[in-house]
């Protein structure tokens, strides 16, 4: 049995399809990651694997059980970390926490031994008593993420888990993620839009972009298709486009605001050979780099452009903003 | 099992009403002026001659509260939406009507809290508690007494079911002072809380019968004052029907209603 399985699964917003026809195999205890910028599809999909979005059509089940006839057995084998905050800042830690196993049904005994180890996996038991206004925004999310844990979930939902938080925080909350995913065997299905995030945790990766699953594989393997090496140009002219056509080592080439980004082989090799090119050409190169291909990398030769913040309405983003800001409060 | 979820749900409620000191205290505002200030209008009224217009006033006032905190209760569902703890409940593998029931209840306990501090804060402007008889005996005072705890639950329910069901179905708080102006002013105004139902044109009275706050407070008045429009049975069927109604809306609104 596979800890996630969906075929064709498909959400539509009225004529926006915003998830579309995805077909996933997720194992289990697998680290899973689902890497793409906001509005590709990442959390409708999410919301409707844990039972809160109805899919429009196709089919999904988590730990055997299906999303749609059986929500209720699907709610007890997930766990879910939301991209926004979802805690309730009257009340303290362990209060958040105790409302959660009680909802799960667990006992009294089981609920405290439960509810002192996850705290300490996620370092809170000290300020276990303080209401949630009170925490920073890192802690908040330890806390989530320490009770999406609380009732044993088989599988845990983490969407975008450091947004908004500083590097720091980040790092120390992929630490977590790693540990509660070896220690409490639980398989982890990660949204995220950060390809650092992606790529450091992830066993398996997705992309996606407008609801469609575009690559996955395992980041090794995704970064090795865009090449061994990737340079990127900026010039003065568009002239630079044809020039580059005539060069059979270059095995892509996508343009970016004015930015020329070239898969190639033996990268260090080319570099002078372009320049050279250029120049015969009388093409004035600004700015030429080399680096190793990255995620990012891998996202622009799918579909050339660049995983970013994507202008959603404007109140849906102020209302991210002010959210960011009082986490990192 | 499904009782305790709920209890789960009522606790929550109630520790939130005790830390938010403020908003208890901003309820209370309004129906204590109205209390304080209607109360010393040189009002007689056929049926206050004991208590003077307070009298009549105060079980008025304490439906006031009792209408605005049980509707502000179903409707802080938004407050739940609106900082996505909605969402937490709404993936625990619970019942939809066992949510409603929970927020309802504590709904309802938080709003009689706030009915009972009325009604005690009314005592030294001079309300005068004669319990169902408009004489005051122990036993009329004891009966009155339970009759007006069963009045405020069940004004509750039914306004709790009010706020659940349009927080069902709105998205945020945009259309809270519609609401508020809208549609809780006129249920209070048409309740008969503020003067009897008599000096309003016949239609107007049609419209006051339909509103459940109308036997609500005639309930209140008939127990703790002993004067009432209409037979206390009559204003306990027509809440008992009220509040029922009003449940199964908020319930089946609420269950429709997808979470984002």
């Amino acid at each position: 049995m596979k800890a996630i399985k969906t075929h064709d699964l498909t959400k539509s917003f009225g004529n926006l399809v915003a998830v579309d026809k995805v077909n996933l195999e997720i194992e289990q205890g697998e680290l899973f990651g689902m890497l793409g910028p906001n509005g590709a599809g990442k959390t409708t999909l999410a919301k409707m694997l844990s039972t809160l979005l109805k899919p429009t059509s196709g089919y999904a089940e988590v730990w055997g059980n299906d999303v749609t006839l059986k929500q209720d057995e699907v709610r007890r084998c997930i766990g879910v970390v939301f991209q926004d905050p979802s805690v309730d800042d009257k009340l303290t830690g362990r209060e958040n926490l105790d409302f959660h196993a009680r909802m799960y049904g667990m006992k009294r005994e089981l609920r405290e031994k439960r509810i002192a180890e996850v705290l300490d996996l996620v370092d809170l038991t000290e300020k276990a008593d303080i209401q949630l206004e009170a925490y920073s925004g890192g802690m908040q999310r330890r806390l989530e993420i320490a009770r999406g844990l609380m009732h044993r979930p088989k599988v845990l939902f983490l969407d975008e888990p450091t947004l908004g938080l500083d590097v720091q925080t980040r790092r120390h909350i992929w630490n977590y993620v790693k540990t509660l995913n070896r220690k409490e065997d639980v398989t982890v299905f990660l949204m995220t839009h950060y390809m650092e995030e992606a790529d450091y945790l992830c066993r398996r990766i997705a992309i996606i972009d407008k609801g469609r699953i575009i690559a996955l594989d395992t980041p090794q393997n995704l970064k090795r298709l865009v090449g061994a090496d990737v340079i990127s140009i900026e010039a003065d002219s568009d002239r630079l486009v044809d020039l580059l056509q005539n060069f059979s080592w270059v095995e892509w080439m996508t343009e970016e605001d004015g930015v020329m980004n070239l898969g190639v082989k033996d990268g260090k090799a080319r570099v002078p050979e372009i320049v050279m090119a250029a120049h015969g050409a009388a093409i004035t190169i600004k700015a030429i780099s080399l680096h190793e291909p990255n995620l990012e990398d891998v996202f622009l030769k799918f579909t050339g452009k660049k995983i970013r913040e994507e202008e959603g309405d404007a109140r849906q983003h102020i209302k991210r903003i002010v959210r960011a800001m009082r986490r990192k409060r | 099992m499904e009782f305790s979820l709920g209890y789960t749900l009522w606790l929550r409620e109630m520790k939130r009403f005790f830390r938010l000191k403020s908003r208890f205290i901003g309820t209370l505002g309004m129906p204590l002026f109205f209390l304080i200030f209607l109360g010393m209008a040189p009002i007689n009224l056929p049926g206050s001659s004991e208590g003077g217009y307070i009298s009549f006033l105060a079980p008025g006032i304490i439906g006031m509260i009792l209408l605005f905190a049980s509707m502000g209760a179903g409707m802080n569902l938004l407050w739940d939406k609106e900082f996505g703890f909605l969402k937490e409940i709404m993936v625990a593998p619970v019942k939809r009507s066992t949510i409603v029931l929970g927020k309802t209840a504590g709904g309802v306990t938080t709003a009689l809290i706030q009915g009972l501090v009325i009604l005690v804060l009314a005592l030294p402007f001079g309300l005068k508690l004669t319990g169902i008889y408009p004489q005051f005996t122990i036993l009329g005072f004891f009966l009155g007494f339970l009759a007006s705890i069963g009045f405020m639950i069940l004004i509750g329910f039914t306004f709790v079911g009010l706020g659940v069901s349009f927080a069902s179905r709105m998205k945020d708080f945009h259309g809270f002072q519609l609401i508020w102006n809208f549609i809780l002013f006129p249920i209070f105004l048409l309740s008969g809380a503020l003067f009897p139902l008599d000096v309003f044109p016949g239609w107007l009275q049609y419209v006051a019968y339909i509103n459940p706050l109308t036997y609500g407070v005639d309930g209140l008045r008939g127990s703790l004052v002993g004067v009432s429009e209409m037979p206390l049975l009559v204003d306990f069927a027509a809440l008992v029907i009220s509040s029922a109604i009003m449940i199964s809306i908020g319930a089946y609104l609420f269950s429709g209603a997808e979470v984002d």
